[in-house]
């Protein structure tokens, strides 16, 4: 990052998370983020919906009829069931398409190499909200700019933690240095693994996928998908000089077809 | 409970929040007005003053309403100089606005000075240099709107911009065939043809690349509009190679025809990257199948 | 914001050209805003030291102040127990605290007026003193009992109080000095709705009825068994410890009726019939008896199990009825269960009263004498000692049993027999975790005594990582118990004197006080509470002013109470941060009660149901009621938060946490210590003066404390001093074994005795958690002396070595000459392990080396209980009051002693196979959300939570719905006996239909957080319980009742009540349903 500062990040292991929205409390309270509304869904106990302008960090709540995998040693589960619980965040991704499309500069990369909507700037063009792969970025209506998770980009200027990771009662949200989360994770699937829980895999770790790796990644057990995650996401303005090609090459079209509509006429 | 295939059934994707009378309306305006520009300037170096002023018009018209369109768009309109802040090559928005900032000017000083009958050679050198950007002005919305994480767009990002070129030639000639006595419209006629040929073609060669993402573009909404302009267009562009030769009412009704046909293209397009977005299927299936493709490569290739 | 371009130079596209930021994503598109953006955290003035006000745990907080306001609000990351982590609700403090839905003035409503008016605070006072003083006088008894039978009882019945558990230590200190001085005996708090079960169960057992251990020590346990406990939900930030233990490879079992986020957790799940964890642990109890699988040198040393027992006690045998049962009292007379050779008296539980039973006969006047020594058998072999007892009492609970009674299939159930025995002994640990899915049933307080035997057995208890870990609930409910505003306590478990003919405290406490252990030291603690209460007054001569204690005759519960507002004996009640109309069992009775006083005092944040059923109440809205016709005259106060005032929460492992004021109360808020205080003054001025013997206990009362600030609040700090204790020169006492039985020392409650020892407050030590041992010591103060895990003598063996080097934690040091440990050591520090008594010592020195249970009578830990419980002295299966099977295991169905109450607004259900019965055909077991808080009084005003379980919903299996035809997030009405109320459907696999006794058993779980009032409102399922109480802590049964469910909403208007009654006539309950003995 510009002055050498360690890229900072989020591992949240999903495997220890008992869904207690702690998270997503705390960060309204920290964020001044607005209680948009009293709707209750019936999606188990998930009464947020999902990331938007107002719910920066959003606890998933899966009911299958699988088994959990892990169990005490050769004990023999007479349930099929079990309740995956995930907090979603935004990803924080090495290549952000909402700041690759902004045209205001409203979205920064800081110092920590996280990705901040400034919201004295945003004019609310709205552009980043479709070119997210996840879904995070959204317009508060009552306010016409669009809102996410900063990272917590002030606490971060004092040393501080993230109102969420700090809340976090059983550490499922994990603040820190990326690489060092990124080894830490590695650990945790292979304990998983060594478990039994044969369904642990990371989700956003890696810096070869379509958004270069998250600055906030997970430990899942189960396909993105059914936590409401895109399975293979990636970064649109990769294909951005691709499209700007084609773009060229129709403006240049239509130029010469209007010249050949004029050329040849006969009056 | 929530299958698997999907959270609930809830998109993946947040669809964009903008308004469609405003930024479809914006696709089929630049589109037009870029489009209109060239023709005026065609119309004018070959010395045909009847077609060049009503496109002049049409030009300016259009980008006027468009620009209002964008503006009235945003979610604090009154930060729409906040575009202006940064220059950014990532981001079609930025670059298309940039380009409108030099190109609406250009437009308007060539209208004045044909209208005013001022500075003749000022107001061509404008009118042809707003020509050159107008090509740009009408193609550019395609990567706007196909760099974004919405399948139906980004998928078709290859095809989308020859979609756009051909609708806005449609555009601009049916406007011209609206505006123009027959005697100097026979241009515009040939545009006509040209450029629903092209954006018919582009546009049934991106359905193919999107494959189940085309559903999106088919069914419901979007798929009756599209339908709706694929036929406007060819009957537009088939009067104008026919009946708009012999008369002011059939040139006029091709280029009512294609002027539709342009903006339910538009629309269409715009309301099918909606439902594409809404549909959590159209975003998984296809990332799903590439996942699975990247893995048997790996397999066949290990390192 | 203006559209105007910036400075060139401040010109982004400027700076992107010029600097390293070409493509202005970075530094070139910062803001001014970005670059200057500070923290609030940062730039606060000071930072103050508190204590979530929400349940037990008791997470550390750092409150962030600006300009005299709360700004921010966090964890604090050097608390050990809680390591600066919350949950969702101590996340959302600030907006409870700092929101708009606190009230913030004195309303006032006239006897028939329709709507609230504005009353100054200094008149709404003076209005309840001269209210309390006037009723009083009118409702005084000084005598019950005609001429032989007239007790002396001096007490006030027409006045009663109800608490919240929220409340400081020092609040309800004063709460309880100043109503009892008054004569009043109706106090109860939440406690006693709460874990009233727990204080009998584990007192009995161990000697204290508080938790033996803390969550964090379950990180040492290598089982944990989460039983009656839904803790990842109701405790998430002490669930950390849970989840350490696992990762470290311990095994977590959750067994519960109701699949939570605690069971997703878990290792393991075993869903079960509620109301039947009795059975399931009397099973793995005879598993471990029957095939000698104890820890066995343990429990010939720790226990009673070598004790035998006289020969007149009988067994509960297929009968399911102990010796001593009199049927026309409902109870049980407890002498046939003692000791052979001795009498014990138990450290808690039924103690003075000695069962309503003895005292209606008149006699034992003094009680039994606490004399003798046990006889032992320690070959175990003696047909009558304990182990043989125990051994058969159980013998029918086989694995067999547990599948006919509980659901639990057999090889499920062996395989949790076995986790159990392969996780205790020597060098493995076992930990318990209950909450009140344990202690709220008819037989509660025995769920607690069956877990406690099963820890004793497997020799559990006092070592690392073992005990039974109670997860209480609210801030202070382990305080409001030790500091009891309950009916039958004195603070530190002194039992409140019952009306005896001519009783006195020596009798007293010859009746109460055992000869051998810590609770022989009785004198001195109770001498010293009767000093700290009339100071000068309290002098031998005058009997300790023993005499100015009111006194019970029987039982006077929370619910008792409600039945005396019914009958208009209760004429005043005062609520202090509690919602009975939503909280409480049967809330159509608790209003019943409330419409029938003459004045009702509220204080609370905000308009909660117990403040407005007179204008918006069920019955109001069926039209059963006009507010016109309502005569009770209330006043609402509201309160101060805990960050506006100082003072200590005692948390779930007996810690007590100073918590400092961050911020002063506006307006009319006032701390609950204010409102005491005051209103004790102004009654005093009232009375001042008077001759009357009744006003002498109010006018010798010690009511002087220190104040501070415009509002005059008094100090809580002097308060706590007091409670402390100090000696005759008014040094502060620094430990209750320096307490004297000869009026030179004076303590408010002595198992609080220390807790400002040396002149500081030990309960505001914040060392970091970093700096300190695990059992985070120097944190806080834990009663009793800073013990941390209870009695860790039992860590090692008789010889003082630690049982294993796995589990060492308190061993003795013979070079020393000194018990020494990570803990301090829950035993004399010198005492030897070989010390053997000489025949005449009394009290503690009558303790041997080797009697870890140091409040015992015999200093062992209690399989069998000769004293203290209401319901026998072993745990015994009998189904809830309510339930749709027969009692399998014994013939008499439901608990013999249980409490019930004759109402037409409490009926029951027909017992099952009698006509009717099967109109009300599944079982509903109600728990908690994470999201919200009890009855909802904070968490339902509080918007960042309530948008996050914004509806009341039931949860029913997939086979359920499809066999009532209910739609997944439509609407359900569930009908009892009580009331019929509605509820989102909750359609998902996590509830499970049970195969009993080869019929299929469907529940039902419930939430029930939600009432009328609030920001996210909705059914209070309180209006389905009824009101049927365990014997011994008079608890409700509130986690297994019956019900019927129907799709689509309740009626609106009369239609409700008449559902409810068509009901009741098709099931052809009346007066007698249910309530055989």
């Amino acid at each position: 990052m510009s002055d050498g500062t360690p890229r900072m990040g989020f591992f949240t292991d999903t495997s220890v998370c008992i869904g207690c929205k702690a998270c997503e409390v705390a960060c309204k309270e920290w964020n001044d983020v607005p209680e948009d509304g009293l709707d209750w869904t019936g999606m188990s106990h998930d009464n947020s919906g999902g990331l938007g302008a107002d719910t920066w960090r959003h606890v998933a709540f899966v009911e299958q009829r699988k088994p959990l995998g892990e169990h005490a040693p050769n004990f023999q589960r007479e349930d099929d069931f079990r309740w995956l619980m995930a907090s979603d965040v935004c990803k924080h991704c090495t290549h952000a398409a909402c700041l690759d499309v902004c045209p205001t500069g409203a979205i920064f990369r800081t110092e920590f190499g996280t990705v901040v909507v400034q919201e004295d700037i945003c004019n609310g063009c709205g552009y980043c909200v479709p070119a997210c792969p996840y879904g995070v970025l959204d317009k508060r209506e009552d306010d016409g700019r669009i809102f996410k998770c900063t990272l917590c980009y002030d606490r971060l200027e004092v040393g501080q933690e993230p109102a969420c990771a700090k809340a976090c009662p059983t550490d499922s949200i994990q603040f820190g240095e990326l690489d060092e989360l990124r080894h830490r994770a590695a650990g945790r699937v292979e304990s998983l693994h060594e478990a039994g829980v044969v369904d642990a895999r990371l989700y956003g770790e890696d810096p070869g996928d379509g958004v270069g790796g998250d600055g906030a990644f997970f430990l899942l057990l189960d396909e993105p998908e059914v936590y409401g995650l895109p399975p293979d996401p990636i970064v649109t303005t990769r294909d951005l000089s691709r499209m700007w090609k084609h773009v060229g090459l129709a403006a240049g079209a239509l130029v010469t077809g209007v010249a050949a509509a004029f050329a040849g006429a006969r009056r | 409970m929530s299958d698997t295939g999907s959270y609930y059934g809830k998109p993946i994707i947040n669809p964009p929040v903008w308004a469609e009378r405003d930024i479809a309306g914006y696709l089929f305006t630049g589109g037009l007005a870029g489009a209109s520009s060239l023709l005026a300037a065609g119309a004018d170096v070959t010395g045909r003053p009847a077609l060049a002023r009503p496109a002049r018009v049409t030009a300016t018209g259009a980008i006027v309403v468009s620009l209002g369109a964008l503006i009235h768009d945003l979610g604090r309109p009154g930060r729409f100089l906040n575009m202006l802040r940064v220059f950014k090559p990532t981001s079609p928005m930025s670059m298309g606005v940039w380009v409108l900032a030099a190109y609406a000017p250009l437009t308007v000083t060539a209208l004045a000075s044909d209208a005013l009958d001022r500075a003749p050679r000022t107001g061509r050198a404008a009118g042809v240099a707003a020509a050159l950007l107008g090509a740009g002005v009408s193609t550019y919305t395609a990567a706007l709107i196909a760099d974004t994480a919405v399948p139906a767009w980004h998928d078709g990002h290859r095809e989308l911009p020859y979609v756009f070129a051909g609708s806005a030639a449609s555009a601009a000639a049916g406007a011209g065939l609206l505006a123009a006595p027959v005697t100097q419209s026979g241009p515009a006629a040939r545009l006509a043809v040209l450029g629903a040929v092209a954006e018919l073609a582009a546009e049934h060669a991106m359905e193919r690349r999107l494959g189940m993402v085309a559903g999106a573009l088919r069914g419901g909404t979007a798929g009756r509009r599209l339908k709706a302009a694929k036929a406007l267009t060819a009957t537009g562009a088939l009067g104008a190679a026919t009946i708009a030769r012999r008369g002011r009412a059939g040139a006029a009704l091709s280029g009512a025809a294609l002027l539709a046909g342009s903006a339910l293209t538009r629309f269409g397009l715009f309301e099918g990257g909606m439902a594409s977005a809404r549909d959590p299927r159209y975003t998984v299936e296809p990332q799903r199948a590439r996942r699975a493709d990247a893995a048997a490569r790996a397999r066949r290739d290990p390192g | 914001m203006t559209p105007r371009l910036p400075a060139p130079s401040a010109w982004p596209v400027v700076r992107q050209l010029r600097g390293d930021d070409p493509s202005a994503r970075g530094d070139a598109a910062k803001s001014r805003r970005s670059a200057t953006l500070q923290p609030r955290t940062a730039d606060a003035d000071r930072v103050v030291k508190s204590v979530c006000p929400y349940c037990a745990v008791g997470c550390a907080l750092n409150v962030y102040v600006k300009d005299g306001k709360a700004v921010q609000i966090e964890g604090d990351p050097d608390a050990p127990h809680s390591r600066g982590r919350l949950c969702p609700k101590g996340s959302a403090t600030l907006q409870l605290t700092t929101g708009s839905a606190r009230e913030h003035h004195v309303l006032y409503r006239r006897p028939h007026a329709t709507d609230w008016e504005r009353l100054d605070l200094d008149t709404a006072m003076d209005m309840v003193a001269d209210r309390i003083v006037a009723e009083r006088r009118r409702g005084w008894q000084w005598e019950v009992g005609e001429g032989q039978d007239a007790k002396r009882v001096r007490r006030a019945m027409s006045l009663a109080a109800l608490g919240g558990a929220a409340l400081d230590n020092e609040e309800n200190y004063l709460i309880k000095k100043l109503l009892t001085a008054l004569g009043v005996i109706q106090i109860e708090n939440q406690a006693r709705v709460c874990h009233s079960s727990t204080v009998v169960g584990l007192g009995t057992s161990f000697g204290r009825g508080a938790s033996s251990t803390m969550p964090g020590d379950l990180q040492h346990s290598d089982l944990i068994v989460l039983e009656g406990s839904n803790m990842a939900e109701a405790h998430p930030v002490a669930f950390q410890w849970v989840m350490e233990a696992k990762a470290r490879g311990a095994t977590v079992v959750h067994i519960d009726p109701h699949y939570s986020r605690t069971s997703a957790l878990a290792d393991v799940f075993v869903p079960l019939r509620a109301g039947t964890d009795i059975a399931f642990l009397g099973a793995i109890i005879n598993h471990v008896v029957s095939n000698d699988l104890d820890f066995r040198e343990y429990v010939l040393s720790y226990t009673n199990a070598p004790t035998i027992i006289r020969q007149e006690f009988e067994d509960a045998g297929a009968d399911g009825l102990f010796s001593g049962f009199d049927p026309e009292l409902r109870g049980y007379d407890p002498t046939s269960w003692q000791y052979e050779g001795a009498y014990v008296a138990a450290a808690a539980g039924q103690r003075d009263q000695e069962g309503n039973v003895r005292l209606q006969h008149g006699q034992g006047e003094h009680g039994p004498e606490s004399r003798g020594t046990p006889t032992l058998d320690p070959t175990l072999q003696h047909p009558r000692c304990v182990w043989q007892i125990l051994k058969r009492h159980y013998a029918s609970y086989t694995p067999e049993m547990v599948e006919r009674v509980c659901g639990v299939p057999q090889d499920l159930f062996r395989q949790i027999c076995d986790l159990f025995v392969n996780n205790s002994g020597r060098e493995r640990t076992t930990a318990f975790v209950h909450g009140v899915g344990w202690t709220q049933h008819t037989i509660g307080s025995q769920y607690i005594r069956a877990a406690s035997i099963l820890q004793l057995l497997l020799g559990n208890m006092g070592r690392p990582g073992g005990g039974v870990m109670a997860m209480r609930g609210h801030a202070s409910i382990q305080g409001s118990s030790d500091i009891p505003t309950l009916f039958d306590t004195l603070p530190g478990y002194i039992p409140m004197p019952h009306a005896h003919a001519h009783d006195d405290f020596a009798s007293f406490v010859t009746a109460d006080a055992p000869a051998k252990g810590f609770w022989g030291d009785m004198p001195s603690y109770f001498v010293s509470l009767l000093k700290a209460w009339w100071g000068a007054a309290a002098t031998k001569d005058d009997d300790w002013a023993f005499d100015y204690l009111p006194r019970l005759t029987g039982t006077h519960s929370t619910y008792d109470t409600v039945m005396e507002q019914v009958k208009g004996t209760v004429k005043g009640y005062m609520l202090f941060g509690q919602n009975p109309a939503v909280g409480s069992a049967n809330a159509r009775m608790q209003r019943l009660g409330m419409a029938n006083l003459d004045w009702l005092v509220v204080r609370d944040f905000s308009l909660i149901e117990s403040a407005t059923w007179w204008k918006d109440g069920p019955e109001i809205e069926s039209g059963e009621w006009a507010t016109e016709d309502l005569a009770t005259e209330v006043f609402f106060f509201p309160a101060a938060a805990h960050i506006e005032k100082e003072g200590t929460f005692t948390n779930t492992q007996r810690m007590l946490q100073w918590h400092h004021k961050a911020q002063d109360p506006v307006d009319d808020q006032r701390s609950d210590l204010w409102f005491m205080y005051h209103l004790g003054k102004r009654i005093r001025e009232r009375l001042a003066g008077s001759e009357d013997e009744m006003d002498r206990p109010v006018l010798d009362l010690t009511w002087d404390y220190p104040t501070t600030g415009d509002h005059e609040e008094p100090s809580a700090d002097a308060v706590l001093a007091e409670i402390s204790g100090f000696n005759a020169d008014g040094e502060l006492i620094s430990a209750y074994t320096e307490l004297k039985d000869d009026g030179s020392t004076a303590c408010g409650c002595w198992i609080y005795c220390g807790a400002y020892a040396g002149g500081v407050n030990q309960t505001a030590r914040r060392t970091p958690a970093r700096e300190q041992s695990w059992t985070g010591s120097e944190w806080a103060w834990a009663w009793p002396a800073n013990r941390r895990i209870l009695y860790n003598r039992a860590s090692a063996d008789p010889e003082g070595r630690p049982w294993s080097e796995r589990k060492k934690l308190v061993w003795w040091d013979a070079d020393q000459g000194k018990w020494v440990g990570e803990d301090v050591p829950d035993f004399e520090a010198d005492k030897a392990p070989g010390y053997r008594p000489p025949p005449d010592a009394r009290g503690p020195d009558a303790l041997a080396g080797d009697d870890p249970f140091i409040m015992q009578a015999d200093g062992r830990g209690w399989l069998y209980a000769p004293a203290g419980t209401a319901s026998g002295p072993m745990p015994t299966h009998y189904e809830p009051q309510d339930s749709p099977v027969r009692n399998r295991l014994h013939r008499q169905q439901r608990n013999p002693a249980r409490q019930i109450y004759e109402h037409p607004a409490n009926r029951y259900h027909p017992d099952p196979g009698e006509a009717g019965a099967d109109l009300f055909p599944y079982v509903l077991t109600t728990y908690r959300l994470t999201e919200h808080f009890t009855a909802g009084g904070m968490s339902r005003w509080t918007p960042y939570l309530a948008e996050l379980q914004p509806e009341l919903f039931v949860e029913v299996s997939p086979e359920l719905a499809a066999i009532r035809e209910l739609a997944h997030a439509g609407w359900a009405t569930l009908v009892s006996a009580r009331g019929a109320i509605e509820a989102r459907v909750m359609v998902t696999d996590r509830m499970t239909p049970l195969r009993i006794d080869g019929r299929v058993v469907h529940q039902l779980g419930m939430p029930y957080h939600w009432g009328a009032n609030g920001y996210a409102t909705g059914d209070a399922v309180n209006e389905l319980s009824s009101m049927a109480l365990d014997p011994s802590s008079h608890i409700q049964e509130v986690k297994a009742l019956t019900v019927d469910i129907r799709p689509g909403r309740r009626p609106r208007g009369p239609a409700r009540r008449a559902l409810v009654e068509d009901y009741c006539a098709r099931a052809g309950i009346t007066a007698t349903t249910g309530v055989a003995p």
